[in-house]
């Protein structure tokens, strides 16, 4: 029953980690992203694209150890 | 210049008519995979109900219980099955077929597939009449103009930018896979409508095909010496030992990347939104189902409609993304320039 309950402590607390790490990645990305639109209004687009593929693969490595703490929980 | 830009579009249209066949019958021979995992799946939640069941009654009381009410709707939710169920009016025991130890039964997500896969045929073969019968000067009106505007959005935005000259052999698989994702997605927040890109297997098989799509693209831009060569990331022979391994299993990474981003943003949304319907239930009050539980299942909700739209974006876009990376020519930003030349 402990390791039991254990697991399940472990589970959320992976999750809350991958929530943490992706949003410090997909914050500075969208920081910066701001930034260079501020800067240069004109490469709006290519910066959008750029961001978008840069936060799809952040949250892509989040969305793993996501996945692991649900097997945990689920198991 | 409208005219050639009207053949253009029609000539696709044709060509996403003749591939959405394909992929339905891809998608059929996908069940194998799909139901033994299903079948484990029931498997696997009887016995944690079991499990669950006999925990509360050793502890206290109603609140686990209703938590095991809700893990069980929630997972009924997210699971593919053999029975369509209409809640009210009754339910569809869908037939089971077993072939050779392989588990191809109809299953919820099957019919999906099949719906979302008649309903972009039935769709586009209209809109392909449409072009036909219009002539160069008028523009279009309505719904086709709606398609025209995403069909050009993939075409300009997303192939062309990302896959650059030679990009209009892969627009007709790009322009399918984003329809077909989309419609998958968006089917799942309809009432009765079930998420079929939430079954892993699904997604898997969508991105199996970008995986030979990538390839194929690759072999035809470098021919085989040159797709080898790629695989020693052009450095020294002596670091080849390091250098291929791990070259080898970025190959894998990419589509399994894909299967996985998509699976677990259509499969989270729909547990986010049943579990803040479900908390109200859990606390048995009403002011929480008025103050929380049906404001924010609400936005999520409308969450979940931009995330569909975004999420089949993202798939054709990194689809296009790793065709186009796979079939360059000359600038390898990425890399060293030992690599350039190959």
């Amino acid at each position: 029953m402990e390791g039991l309950g254990l697991g399940f402590l472990g589970a959320g607390i992976g999750a809350g980690l991958a929530v943490i790490g992706a949003g410090l990645g997909i914050g500075n990305v969208a920081a910066s992203a701001a930034e260079g639109v501020a800067r240069q209004p004109e490469a709006t687009a290519d910066i959008r694209t750029t961001m978008i593929i840069a936060a799809a693969l952040i949250e892509g490595v989040a969305l793993f150890g996501e996945v692991i703490c649900v097997l945990l929980a689920l198991k | 210049m409208k005219q050639e830009r009207t053949s253009k579009v029609k000539g696709l249209l044709k060509v996403l008519a003749l591939v959405v066949p394909f992929l339905l019958n891809v998608n059929a021979f996908a069940s194998p995979a799909e139901t033994p995992g299903a079948g484990h799946d029931s498997v696997a939640a009887v016995s944690g109900n079991a499990e669950v069941a006999a925990a509360p009654e050793a502890h206290a009381a109603e609140a686990a219980h209703g938590e095991e009410k809700a893990g069980d709707v929630i997972m009924h939710h997210i699971l593919d099955s053999n029975v369509y169920s209409f809640e009210p009016f009754g339910e569809i025991v869908l037939p089971k077929i077993v072939i050779g130890g392989f588990d191809i039964s109809i299953t919820k997500h099957v019919v999906t597939l099949w719906v979302v896969s008649a309903i972009v045929l039935i769709v586009f073969t209209i809109i392909g009449g449409k072009y036909k019968k219009m002539s160069p000067k008028t523009a279009p009106k309505g719904f086709v103009n709606a398609m025209e505007t995403l069909v050009e959005f993939i075409r300009l935005d997303v192939a062309k930018a990302n896959i650059g000259p030679g990009y209009e052999k892969y627009l007709p698989y790009l322009l399918t896979v984003f329809m077909f994702v989309l419609l998958c997605n968006v089917l799942g927040l309809v009432p009765y409508g079930a998420t079929a890109t939430g079954n892993i297997n699904v997604t898997l098989t969508l991105a199996t095909f970008t995986f030979f799509i990538t390839q194929v693209a690759a072999l035809k831009a470098h021919g085989i010496k040159g797709y080898l060569a790629h695989l020693t990331g052009g450095t020294h022979p002596a670091l080849w030992i390091i250098m291929i391994p791990i070259e080898f299993i970025g190959l894998f990474t990419k589509p399994v990347a894909l299967t996985i981003r998509l699976f677990a943003n259509m499969t989270a949304g729909h547990i986010v939104i049943l579990s803040l319907i479900f908390i109200s239930f859990i606390l048995n009050s009403y002011i929480v189902a008025v103050a929380m539980s049906v404001p924010f299942s609400i936005f999520i909700y409308l969450l979940e409609i931009f995330v569909a739209f975004l999420q089949a974006y993202i798939f054709t876009m990194l689809s296009a993304l790793f065709i186009g990376l796979a079939s360059a020519h000359e600038e390898h930003g990425d890399h060293e320039p030992g690599a350039a030349h190959h």
